[in-house]
């Protein structure tokens, strides 16, 4: 029995301790988000944090992933200034590789909150994309960058205050004009 | 128009398929699949064609038959239809089309797929038209209900509204009612002048879900009881199972089978890993007896033979031998590119469910019908009873189009031979490996130019296998021995010479090759403008001019060189070691012109700083998803020139994985810069035409940084140093 702690749950898994983690997450945590894309540490579309370090999961057996905590994409918040980077960069393609450049994106500003062209090179080289988003994720961790320098001078409550209320007027309205159709 | 089409998780379970324990599988519920409570619905749903349906909830789906493989058809497809049925995009849900004749390809007539850069193209007309009689039918049952004039009506983001009464109705009010309706015959579509949605750069609606981890690819189907299948696969093409020993493949825990099939041996087991794992204690005796094993040194020889003389003619205009012997000026070059491997980031899968009466099949597919049939004939089924379902693709490049449909074939032989739910997974090694790569191409060329510089003669002689040989495709394709896709790109070239001959010699060799991202583009247009680059150093011309002499005649593929040479600075200082390289090529009706800034190390390797793009593709729809295409088809193109070969020794191939088998990495990243020029012609291709230009427009700047011309792909540091010298002699 392997025991696994993974975005906070705890996992008790069934399964060959040599397994790669990779596998594990996917087919028995069932948490997809992580890919498959060459199994030998070259493309990075495995990447989890482990103990908040990007790792290539296809290159971590299970067993040596006991006791360390292990982050996935579904562990990362919908609105985290990378996620919502990319989102406004409209940067996936086929978007395959992209759970795992965001991943890699997101511990290279854990560690470096302002990383230059060349840190972004460093970092983000070993995790491929064969469509060529990579002008694209440069300019998204940028931005990313630049939000969490933004949203670190504001304290936190007060950020999370400001866009909700947005979102209310617009939920508000829809709901309206639902309302609106069910009279007729 | 603002805002996403929101297509959350929810929405995929709303309309999803789905299988036991709540599991998201795929996301097209077909109408004959529906049960009986969906059926109950849909008699109030509005479906006014195979394209749009609207239910009372005001939901709008939207079928798109077109695979969504990063070139975002699922997000350019909806704005033609929301250009004339003005939706609400927060209610809008994308649903990936069955297999049925309505969805076939407007253009391939007889089968419903995605390739060759003719998504808009195809549906330009088809997608608006169904927005729009959707839209008639809509206001026609308002107007009917409100006893008023439907001209008077208007519709806006999902309403239906009549300004002098104040009344509006939501579309999935009226959908009852306009469920009634006969669709009008014809309908006339919106002048360009009035397109509020069509040109703008809508962000693309599977963006979240591909960031978030949440979009579903083949490989991340789901089902309970379904087991995996890896199958090993010969050791060279043609090769078959002589004996096996499955014993220890057998005893590793969670094996459930061990079956031979026509492509190999396949390991069932409950997990990916134990299978691979079991694969890989196999042991089996090939037969190779019989076949000829392909070597990439031996092609090269046998392919130079064959070039020396002249093939079969693809284009013949005057006389060009007799114009190439009075030439006052006479050069010639021999070109080679190696087979290439598509590498899509999602290796091949396919999911098969498989019953006696019917078979379910989930897989990321550019070929839907011919998937479909291949799999009806592997199980003994009919047609209707094989049901594709068409997953996210996580790359396609051509790839995923398979004229025999082998993964598909080999996934549904597995699934015949386990009996259970299966799905196959290839290896990154397996994909690889597993051929169907762009040819090899050899080309001999030679040019006559006057004494003024002018050229009076172009023969090119082409050497390599066709990729439509053997398959339903060749009778299409084939004209008197002529592989139109062999040739596309070098027997159009755009420019002015009086005297042209191409040539072809069709090989035959045992490596099976297939369409890569630009097909024969990817080849042609490497030989052709790099040849041009020679010509005009030859008579001591800058190429944009000698290119320029010569379009007089061609306004687009002149208009794209002006731009790109404008916008890059042509024949500007640069910064200290860095030269710059052009290249124009036209592909799938679209005009692409590229400059590359590049420099040389001392150690002989490329590093391309900045490419500058412009791009004609006719009336665009999406100006930020065109400009997505030219950076992917660059890094594409880029990754090939650089670093993409598959190379055979003794009939194996000998590359593995990405560690030999580069791809274009973030350090090697160039800036890009695309520019799109305006213009009111019909839309063309965007996926596959930012391929052609970037090899060309690289070697050309290495000659200019270097004096040495790069004649062979890929560009590696060893090429580049044997060029020097070669040149320095
Ligand atoms: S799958 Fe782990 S690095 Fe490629
Ligand atoms: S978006 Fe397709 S591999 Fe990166």
């Amino acid at each position: 029995m392997i025991s696994l702690e993974v975005n906070g749950n705890k996992y008790d898994v069934e399964v060959n301790p040599d397994v790669p983690l990779l596998w594990v997450i996917r087919e028995h945590l069932g948490l997809t988000a992580t890919k498959y894309g060459c199994g030998a540490a070259q493309c990075g579309a495995c990447m989890v944090h482990i103990d908040g370090k990007a790792e290539k999961s296809c290159q971590v057996l299970v067993k040596d992933a006991q006791g360390k905590k292990i982050t996935t994409l579904e562990g990362i918040p919908q609105d985290h200034p990378v996620i919502k980077a990319w989102l406004s960069g409209n940067v996936p393609q086929c978007g395959y590789c992209q759970p795992g450049q965001v991943m890699t994106a997101i511990a290279l500003l854990n560690e470096k909150s302002r990383p230059s062209d060349d840190d972004i090179d460093d970092s983000m080289s070993g995790t491929l994309c064969r469509c060529g988003t990579y002008h694209r994720i440069r300019r998204a961790i940028h931005k990313a960058s630049a939000m969490m320098a933004e949203g670190g001078k504001h304290d936190r409550t007060r950020t999370e205050g400001e866009k909700p209320k947005k979102k209310k007027t617009r939920r508000k309205r829809s709901k309206k004009t639902k309302a609106k159709g069910g009279k007729q | 128009m603002k805002g996403i089409i929101n297509m959350t998780r929810r929405d995929f379970l709303k309309t999803g398929a789905l299988l036991g324990g709540g599991l998201v599988l795929g996301f097209s519920l077909t109408p004959q699949e529906s049960s009986g409570e969906a059926t109950a619905q849909a008699a109030a749903t509005f479906a006014p064609n195979a394209f749009i349906r609207i239910a009372p909830d005001d939901s709008v789906t939207i079928i798109i038959n077109k695979a969504e493989m990063g070139q975002g058809v699922y997000t350019a497809l909806p704005m033609l239809i929301a250009e004339e049925l003005s939706i609400d995009w927060k209610k809008v849900l994308i649903e990936a089309a069955p297999v049925a004749p309505e969805y076939n390809h407007t253009e391939w007539k007889y089968i419903q797929g995605t390739g060759g850069s003719s998504s808009i193209r195809s549906s330009w007309v088809q997608f608006r038209k169904a927005g729009a009689s959707a839209r008639i039918m809509l206001v026609a049952a308002a107007a009917e209900l409100w006893h008023v004039d439907p001209a008077a009506c208007r519709v806006k983001r999902g309403f239906v509204i009549h300004d002098s009464s104040h009344r509006r109705l939501s579309f999935g009010k009226l959908a009852d009612k306009a469920a009634l309706l006969t669709p009008p015959k014809d309908v006339e579509l919106k002048q360009p002048e009035y397109f509020t949605v069509i040109g703008k750069p809508m962000r693309r609606v599977d963006a979240r879900d591909k960031t978030t981890g949440t979009a579903v690819f083949g490989l991340d189907i789901k089902s309970p009881g379904m087991l995996t299948a890896v199958v090993a696969r010969p050791p060279v093409f043609g090769g078959r199972v002589k004996s096996f020993n499955p014993e220890k493949a057998r005893a590793v825990e969670g094996v459930k089978a061990v079956v031979q099939i026509d492509s190999g041996i396949a390991v069932v087991a409950d997990h990916f890993w134990t299978a691979k794992t079991a694969r890989d204690a196999l042991e089996i005796v090939w037969d190779e007896s019989g076949l000829s094993l392909p070597d990439t040194e031996a092609l090269r020889k046998q392919y130079d033979g064959l070039a020396a003389a002249q093939g079969a003619a693809a284009r013949r205009d005057g006389d060009a031998a007799q114009a190439f012997a009075q030439a006052a000026r006479q050069i010639s070059a021999e070109y080679e590119v190696p087979y290439l491997a598509h590498a899509p980031m999602e290796t091949l899968n396919c999911f098969v469910d498989l019953h006696s009466d019917r078979c379910d099949i989930w897989t990321g597919t550019q070929f839907q019908t011919v998937d479909r049939d291949a799999a009806a004939r592997v199980s003994g089924l009919a047609h209707e009873q094989v049901k594709i379902h068409t997953t996210y693709l996580g790359g396609g490049f051509g790839r995923r189009a398979n004229p025999l449909s082998d993964f598909v074939t080999e996934a549904v032989n597995v699934a015949k031979a386990v009996q259970q739910p299966v799905k196959t997974v290839w290896t990154r090694e397996d994909d690889i490996k597993g051929g169907y790569y762009r040819p090899m191409w050899r080309d001999r060329i030679s040019a006559g130019l006057d004494a003024e510089g002018k050229l009076t003669s172009w023969q090119h002689t082409i050497v390599g296998q066709s990729i439509v040989a053997g398959t339903s495709f060749e009778p299409m394709m084939v004209k008197n021995g002529i592989d139109s896709t062999s040739v596309e790109g070098a027997d159009d070239i755009p420019y002015a010479i009086a005297n042209i001959l191409v040539s072809l010699h069709t090989t035959k060799i045992g490596v099976p090759v297939q369409w890569w991202r630009s097909v024969g583009h990817s080849h042609t247009a490497f030989v052709v403008e790099t040849f041009i680059d020679e010509a005009a150093h030859a008579v001591g011309k800058d190429p944009y001019e000698f290119r320029r002499g010569l379009l007089a005649k061609q306004p687009r593929h002149k208009a794209v060189l002006d731009l790109v040479a404008q916008k890059s600075r042509w024949g500007e200082q640069l910064k200290a070691g860095r030269k710059q390289g052009m290249a124009v090529h036209k592909s799938f009706n679209s005009y692409v012109a590229q400059t590359a800034e590049v420099s040389v190390s001392k150690e002989g390797a490329v590093r391309v700083h900045k490419v500058v793009c412009a791009v004609d593709c006719g009336r665009v729809v999406n100006p930020d998803i065109v400009k997505a295409q030219m950076e992917s088809g660059i890094v594409f193109g880029l990754s090939a020139a650089l670093f993409g070969a598959i190379t055979f020794k003794n009939g194996r191939v000998e590359q593995n994985n990405f560690y030999d088998y580069p791809i274009l990495r973030m350090k090697d990243m160039p800036e890009v810069e695309v520019h799109i020029i305006k213009s009111d012609e019909p839309p063309t291709g965007v996926g596959e035409p930012g391929v052609p230009p970037i090899a060309p427009a690289v070697a050309n700047a290495v000659f200019a940084a270097t004096g040495a011309r790069l004649r062979q792909l890929p560009m590696t540091a060893d090429a580049v140093l044997k060029a020097i010298k070669t040149a320095q002699k």
